[in-house]
């Protein structure tokens, strides 16, 4: 069996996924985000997103730092709704 | 980049690569299309996905109709190696006042007389499809099976890809600067990437088309609007359509991954911002708890918006701009630009190559604003 390096876990996310994308010309963090849905589960990119950015980093040959990085999107974590209807009193159940 | 070209599609949303793919389909060379960011980035990839049949117009039944069936069929029409999501577990739309009721009973009557298979039901009724559903100040119910959801992402790439293999260029992060217009006729467009030079402009470009508009001297009126959504956790499969309320000012779905997609339409001054607030996130849970109780336990995980361009009667502008020769709009789709996007694509081919339009489209022209013969559509959120 071919070995697979997972990038997102939350969303069973491959490198091998991500470099065929690449190499069809999707090179932006935000298509690929999009395509695959790495970095749009539960833990909002925590792993994943500085995966990705290493990854086509490398592949289009330039410096991380140069790479627009996909939002971050509210809310910080996950949190139930009840929690947010509860207001105050649930504060601890965040 | 092309320096020339039959036809520059003007944003690269669902409507213009749809109608970039069935131009080319077609037979039209050098079609391209321009895009000021990256594909998915407009109202198309941040929309809720909805597509449905269930309108209270004759033209907007027919055109959804139609949509609906392309929807259905789309993987294999443009060959996806991937799978759009088309998802059809219906829209239960649900009525809250008395006037709604009447509404709905006129738009299932008129829904059923051309082919779309709608039905009215009790609260009660209701239950059978939506177990969980808190039928408290629920009047009656409007369900279409037909209706679903798909994912906008791979819809847009399926297009996307398919344009290209027939020869459609895509250009990303090319922004237009200006529209040439020499004696009345399209000459060229003006980018950050360098001049084009063509005789046909198609301008698709959602909640900016009134600025890309401006470019060429045509007043085309809407105007930006953001409507926030958010996305829960995935969990087990308990609702089966999407449902919708016009007064209650709600809609929501749970996807194929298990995912609840949920929105409203506050009354929002004109903005391009598309950033997300706070407020939004209490309105919402408790509009969707009010609905399905359950959504309480339910982990959000992200917000986000987008914009939708509302036109003065919030229906789609289409086809030729008579002051402009080779000038061409698609746009005005009031938040509904995403489901009408495949058949929008037919549609326009059809108007850009002079054909007759398989559906007709000449009501919706930009002209009927100064003519004064507006669209009254009563079913929109």
């Amino acid at each position: 069996m071919k070995s697979k390096t997972v990038i997102c876990r939350c969303e069973d996310v491959t490198l091998e996924e991500i470099e065929e994308l690449m190499e069809k010309g999707y090179t932006s963090m935000d298509e690929i985000k999009r395509i695959t849905r790495c970095g749009m589960g539960q833990c909002q990119g925590r792993t994943c997103r500085t995966l990705l950015l290493a990854e086509l980093a490398k592949a289009v040959k330039t410096h991380p730092a140069e790479i627009k990085i996909t939002t971050f999107r509210p809310p910080a974590k996950n949190i139930k709704m009840s929690v947010i209807l509860g207001g105050i009193d649930n504060e601890q159940n965040g | 980049m092309n320096r020339t070209a039959e036809i520059v599609i003007i944003g690269g949303g669902i409507s213009g690569l749809a109608t970039a793919y069935n131009l080319a389909a077609m037979g039209m060379k050098d079609v391209v299309v321009l895009e000021k960011s990256y594909l998915m980035s407009g109202s198309t990839g941040r929309c809720g996905a909805g597509v449905r049949q269930q309108w209270g117009t004759e033209m907007n039944c027919l055109l959804a109709k139609a949509s609906c069936e392309i929807f259905e069929n789309l993987n294999e029409i443009l060959d996806y190696e991937g799978d759009i999501e088309f998802k059809q577990g219906g829209y239960l739309l649900m009525a809250v006042t008395e006037k709604e009721v009447e509404q709905f009973k006129k738009n299932v009557a008129l829904q059923n007389s051309l082919g779309i298979k709608s039905v009215l039901l009790s609260p009660e009724e209701a239950l059978e499809i939506v177990p969980d559903l808190n039928i408290e100040g629920i009047l009656a119910c409007a369900f279409h099976h037909k209706d679903g959801h798909a994912n906008p992402f791979h819809t847009m790439i399926a297009y996307a890809e398919a344009a290209k293999r027939l020869g459609v260029k895509i250009y990303t992060y090319t922004e237009v600067t200006g529209i040439m217009v020499e004696g009345g006729r399209i000459r060229g467009v003006k980018t950050n990437r360098g001049d084009i030079f063509t005789g046909r402009v198609l301008i698709a470009a959602g909640a900016w088309s009134r600025e890309v508009g401006a470019m060429a001297g045509v007043d085309i009126p809407v105007r930006p609007e953001r409507h926030q959504i958010l996305v829960t956790e995935p969990v087990n499969h308990r609702l089966g359509p999407m449902i919708m309320s016009f007064a209650g000012n709600i809609y929501c779905q749970q996807e194929p991954g298990g995912e609840f997609i949920m929105g409203y339409g506050p009354a929002e001054h004109e903005t391009y911002s598309i950033t997300s607030s706070w407020d939004f996130l209490e309105v919402m849970c408790r509009k969707a708890v009010r609905f399905l109780p359950y959504l309480r336990n339910i982990r959000i995980v992200r917000q986000w918006s987008g914009l939708y361009e509302i036109s003065p009667d919030a229906q789609p502008i289409l086809g030729r701009v008579e002051q402009v020769e080779g000038l061409y709009v698609a746009t005005g789709f009031s938040g509904h630009g995403f489901m009408f996007g495949p058949i929008t694509g037919v549609l326009m081919a059809q108007c850009i190559l002079g054909l007759p339009t398989t559906i007709p489209i000449d009501k919706l022209d930009l002209a009927r604003f100064e003519r004064g013969e507006l669209i009254f559509e009563p079913s929109v959120v």
